[in-house]
């Protein structure tokens, strides 16, 4: 697959952006909560990165999804593991795109059924645009607009360094 | 034989009956295995519930009555958010004479989704599955001495947990072998995830006779069969399912076929013991092993619920 990749911002200098933002904004204490794949690694590189004492879960969607019957079960689900109480606690959701909303949807429903949290707050990468649900981030590293047709996602090479691409979408 | 393997896959390759493990591509066994991993963590929080088959209609239909496998297959329905039914058919309609398939379309033309089914005759759920509608999905939950295949993975599910790697693995059923649909699924589901070596133990006279064909070791002494194995699996003394004379009594059984600690000690020190319930206690295991450090059979209930929890989403998002 040859899709030019070339455009794309580099994901080094937005996740810098996003950190700054985050930063000086949430809890001493908030608790970010990765959505698989790429939030999870975002989750990770900020709880080290920022200041603070930053708790860190993951949350993989698929048994919240609304697209079963169209999309059916992927095949690489993950654990969700929430290592800590969300009772009371002040969460961040950390995923790589924000795009039609129904992921975040999916993983809010997820949280709250571990317990009630103080406050959820969505951080993203990149905010391409194109919901389907009133779901708006608190922090973006940048709004980005890409086609309808390809697939936007977050990769990670062995040396930890991320980058964006795209690719056509794949029948799970 | 071909039909039959064809009707559990869709034509994408994916899931869409479960009948039998004999059959299945060791990438859909695994698949069920990674998928049921996620559903294990499910189980343990406090809310039990995902919304995954919300309002799906899922219909147990028990022609042969089965308390606690059915009790299993409800738990893992209601925990996917599916509504679900179950019907003691062995007491119902058929016995005023309606066929099987009538029953199935009297269901289907209530909008069922998913019929998971135990019949006494083998073949019974492949008889529904030709003739259910395309959106309709099958589980076989027993049927005569064919298969009972959400058991045979909830078997491997919980060896996979203790011992990681089959590759390297020995592991012996022990007992009524001849009667046993646990012990025909688990076999299947052995060989085809790369175990070298399946044994199976018990009086030649409750083994069948073409058990070698499966590529399993035949052994009748016990102490000889348990020699140097990983895991162990007793099969309940099925009575109920007992024609002629089989066997002399159950305490002569238990002397030569029960499983005991001294026996137990013959295998290797970390070997596992399995047991598909309901256990006869004193008749093919001592209570002191059924309730020993070695025994996984109440983490097998446990798993038992992720499991079929597996199969239900996997088969609900398949269409045909």
């Amino acid at each position: 697959m040859t899709t030019d990749n070339l455009h794309l911002p580099d994901a080094e200098a937005l996740f810098n952006d996003l950190k700054a933002q985050m930063a000086p904004a949430i809890a001493y204490d908030a608790k970010l909560i990765g959505v698989y794949s790429g939030g999870a690694w975002l989750a990770d590189r900020l709880a080290a990165e920022l200041d603070g004492e930053h708790e860190v879960g993951y949350i993989d969607v698929s048994f919240y999804r609304d697209d079963l019957s169209t999309s059916g079960l992927k095949s690489n689900v993950r654990s969700t593991q929430i290592p800590f109480s969300v009772q009371g606690a002040h969460i961040v959701i950390v995923d790589d795109v924000l795009f039609t909303g129904r992921s975040i949807r999916a993983a809010v429903n997820t949280l709250f059924d571990y317990g009630r949290p103080a406050s959820v707050q969505l951080a993203v990468l990149v905010d391409r645009g194109g919901r389907e649900l009133p779901i708006a981030a608190n922090y973006v590293g940048a709004p980005l607009i890409v086609s309808r047709d390809l697939m936007l996602a977050l990769s990670k090479d062995d040396a930890g360094k991320f980058a964006l691409t795209t690719e056509p979408w794949m029948q799970r | 034989m071909l039909s039959k393997k064809n009707l559990q896959l869709n034509e994408n390759g994916d899931l869409h009956h479960l009948l039998a493990i004999e059959g299945l591509p060791k990438r859909i066994i695994e698949r069920i295995l990674d998928t049921a991993e996620s559903f294990v963590g499910i189980n343990e929080r406090e809310v039990k519930v995902v919304p995954l088959l919300r309002g799906k209609s899922i219909f147990n239909i028990f022609f042969e009555n089965s308390t606690r496998t059915r009790t299993t297959f409800e738990i893992a329905a209601k925990r996917l958010s599916a509504d679900v039914v179950s019907l003691d058919v062995a007491r119902s309609s058929t016995n005023k004479g309606e066929t099987i398939l009538d029953t199935i379309a009297n269901l289907t033309a209530m909008h069922a989704d998913m019929f998971v089914v135990r019949h006494a005759e083998s073949g019974a759920p492949y008889l529904i599955a030709q003739h259910a509608a395309p959106h309709v999905h099958v589980v076989n939950a027993g049927d005569g001495r064919h298969e009972h295949p959400t058991q045979g993975l909830l078997d491997v599910f919980t060896i996979r947990k203790y011992k990681k790697d089959f590759t390297r693995l020995t592991v012996a059923i022990v007992g009524d072998v001849l009667h046993s649909r646990v012990a025909r699924s688990q076999i299947h589901a052995l060989t085809t995830l790369g175990v070298p070596e399946v044994r199976v133990i018990g009086p030649r006279t409750l083994l069948p006779a073409d058990l070698e064909r499966l590529g399993v070791r035949v052994f009748t002494s016990l102490e000889e069969g348990l020699k140097g194995v990983d895991v162990v699996t007793m099969l309940r003394l099925q009575n109920e399912r007992m024609t002629g004379a089989l066997l002399p009594s159950a305490s002569e059984y238990f002397s030569r076929y029960g499983l005991t600690p001294q026996k137990l000690a013959l295998a290797k020190p970390d070997c596992i013991v399995l047991h598909p319930g309901p256990m006869n206690r004193g008749v093919e295991i001592d209570s002191a092993v059924a309730d020993g450090k070695q025994s996984v059979i109440l983490p097998q209930v446990t798993y038992g619920i992720a499991v079929r929890m597996a199969v239900m989403a996997i088969l609900s998002g398949s269409t045909r």
